[in-house]
């Protein structure tokens, strides 16, 4: 984060170090937090190096090894059509990471940016966006998800940009808000008697100050991303099979779940501790900065 | 106020109408149309368009919204041209289904939330706090899919103590479903729970540090009497909306539960309507939720206003 012109109503105090070494700070003293980054750093390690290190083809079927247990040759046995579950569970983390990665930018961009714009022009164009905001916001989350994608189809990146817009709703909404608190403030108003144009108090005075608010929104969002990710995958509109990919094994690994549990635990072990990682994260690094996100509503 | 809650009645019906427009809308560019779909390989064109006449397809857009929207005024939400059925006889059953899973959940759910919220608000950072939380983390986070899984696998496969999926009709009786949803209503708990309680353990920790709590305290009120009348009415307020948000959001996000339990209600049918492109259906469903969304938010308003003074004079959002 970086601090922008006089934003003094924050940082009362005169800071010593920058606002990233005081957050990086606050945050190590966090064991959830830096458990969390662990995790998250693991996974992200995971998805880029797997394809060169996991021991069996993904999408090799082997009828002679179908549903076997756990062993020494497959480290979480093999699914029913003989497939490698460790391999396959390693690899399965790679799109979403990938999809839900650009769409937290793709999120943070327009929703943040609209959501400033909103907050500070304030008049009819903001309340009419704001009611379809609402709007948007009382269709289920899935529906719409699958609406989108239902119309849209599910190439990657389809998915990429139906996550970004979808996410960034709410995002417009706690951009604004956020903005609110400042839109009155003396710098603002100094920027505005100095005759600033919009863009330069959008992009100078706003935005350096609710880019705080808008990073622990945008770590709030990823977990909820991926939970959105997951569930579609599972309801078999995700990631397009044979690409291996978490929800879409536990959601296949499921039907005999009596025969072979171990096909269905290492993709869920791998979408829990991903999805936990980045929940212990979020609320450290909101309460680094100071911000609260106990008010998260369960989108 | 009864100026400000008229005020939330006219921007609650604004907002159903918009959702209206984009569900009509959004519905409609599904790809291939369910003409198509209904006489599959079979269709000629002859067949195709008198199929379409039928169904007043062919009617320019504008119109066919009118026509539906101004039947869903009067209860009734089309044709189902996949099933052959009206869309309200569908519904039907599947919606009551739905209610009693949900209002199950929440009977449980969010007392027990509370409970707990207030457990770890005023043990702070002490084990109970520290379990609590960390358990209400993994809750809140698991998707629901994952959770159900686990808890099939425990409960109905190892322990065999439920069913793992309803067989029974979507019609039976109330009482015949209840042995079906013990571990659907878990599984929906664990997630409900864990937002609500989270506010609540905040809610508490602020009010039990603020002045008048403090006063009281100085005052020598006894302890449970500062709790119960003092911090837990004032800790409450701001739950109302996340209640109302998180029962809405219940609803909607129930689907992957009655998918994963083969559970006969709206959300499932929701999902096939989606898979079929039936168009009649999933505006349908769609328009339900959001109704009741909306519904939930407004009472969660108004009830806020009622409860707390300083609501009723300020301006509304």
């Amino acid at each position: 984060m970086t601090v922008a012109s006089p934003s003094a109503e924050r940082s009362v105090a005169v800071r010593r170090r920058s606002p990233l070494a005081e957050t990086w700070a606050n945050l190590r003293r966090s064991w959830a937090g830096m458990l969390g980054l662990a995790l998250i750093l693991i996974h992200i390690i995971l998805a880029l190096s797997s394809p060169y290190w996991v021991p069996r083809d993904p999408l090799e079927m082997n009828s002679v090894i179908r549903s076997q247990a756990p062993s020494g040759e497959h480290f979480f046995g093999t699914d029913k059509l003989g497939r490698d579950v460790f391999s396959r569970s390693m690899l399965g983390g790679r799109v979403t990471l990938l999809v839900t990665l650009i769409a937290i930018v793709i999120s943070r961009v327009w929703g943040g940016l609209l959501g400033i714009v909103l907050g500070l022009v304030n008049g009819r164009a903001d309340e009419l966006l704001m009611r379809v905001v609402d709007a948007l916001l009382s269709i289920p989350w899935l529906l719409l998800l699958l609406l989108i994608i239902a119309v849209m189809g599910t190439e990657m990146w389809v998915q990429t940009l139906t996550f970004g817009f979808t996410y960034g709703i709410l995002t417009v909404r706690v951009a604004r808000a956020a903005t609110l608190d400042f839109v009155t403030s003396e710098f603002v108003l100094a920027a505005r008697a100095r005759g600033e144009r919009r863009r330069t108090i959008v992009m100078k005075e706003l935005l350096p100050n609710v880019l705080d608010v808008l990073l622990v929104d945008g770590s709030m969002n990823w977990s909820w991303m991926l939970l959105g990710f997951a569930s579609l995958s599972f309801l078999g509109f995700g990631v397009v099979p044979p690409t291996p990919d978490w929800g879409f094994m536990i959601a296949k690994n499921r039907e005999i779940l009596a025969v072979q549990p171990w096909a269905v635990f290492g993709p869920v072990i791998m979408l829990s501790t991903l999805i936990i990682g980045i929940n212990l994260f979020s609320d450290a690094f909101a309460k680094a900065l100071g911000l609260d996100r106990s008010q998260g509503a369960p989108v | 106020m009864v100026a400000l809650i008229g005020r939330r009645l006219i921007l609650a019906l604004i907002t159903l109408i918009l959702i209206s427009l984009i569900v009509f809308l959004g519905v409609e560019a599904l790809p291939g149309d369910t003409a198509t779909a209904y006489l599959g390989q079979m269709a000629t064109d002859e067949s195709l368009e008198s199929l379409r006449e039928e169904f007043g397809l062919n009617d320019p857009l504008h119109e066919r919204y009118l026509n539906w929207f101004g039947g869903i005024l009067r209860g009734d939400l089309g044709e189902s041209m996949v099933k052959r059925k009206p869309v309200v006889e569908l519904i039907g059953n599947r919606f009551r289904n739905t209610v009693v899973l949900a209002t199950a959940a929440a009977l449980v759910g969010i007392p027990l939330a509370i409970v707990l919220g207030v457990i770890a608000g005023l043990m702070r950072d002490k084990w109970p706090d520290v379990f609590v939380s960390t358990t209400s983390i993994v809750g809140m986070t698991l998707p629901g899919f994952v959770t159900a899984t686990i808890l099939i696998y425990v409960f109905a496969i190892r322990l065999e103590w439920f069913p793992a999926i309803t067989l029974v009709p979507s019609d039976v009786p109330v009482i015949e479903l209840l042995p079906n949803i013990v571990l659907p209503i878990i599984t929906l708990t664990l997630i409900m729970v864990a937002h609500i309680l989270r506010l609540v353990r905040t809610n508490m920790i602020d009010v039990m540090v603020s002045d008048y709590v403090q006063m009281a305290r100085l005052k020598g009120v006894p302890y449970w009497d500062i709790v119960f009348k003092h911090a837990l009415p004032n800790a409450m307020l701001p739950t109302i909306n996340v209640v109302a948000l998180t029962l809405a959001w219940l609803l909607g996000g129930v689907a992957i539960i009655e998918t994963v339990f083969n559970y006969p209600g709206i959300g499932k049918l929701m999902i096939a309507g989606i898979t079929d492109r039936d168009f009649a259906l999933v505006q349908g469903i769609a328009i339900i939720l959001a109704a009741i969304y909306i519904a939930l938010n407004l009472v969660a308003d108004v009830l806020s206003m009622i409860l707390n003074p300083k609501l009723r004079t300020a301006r509304g959002h």
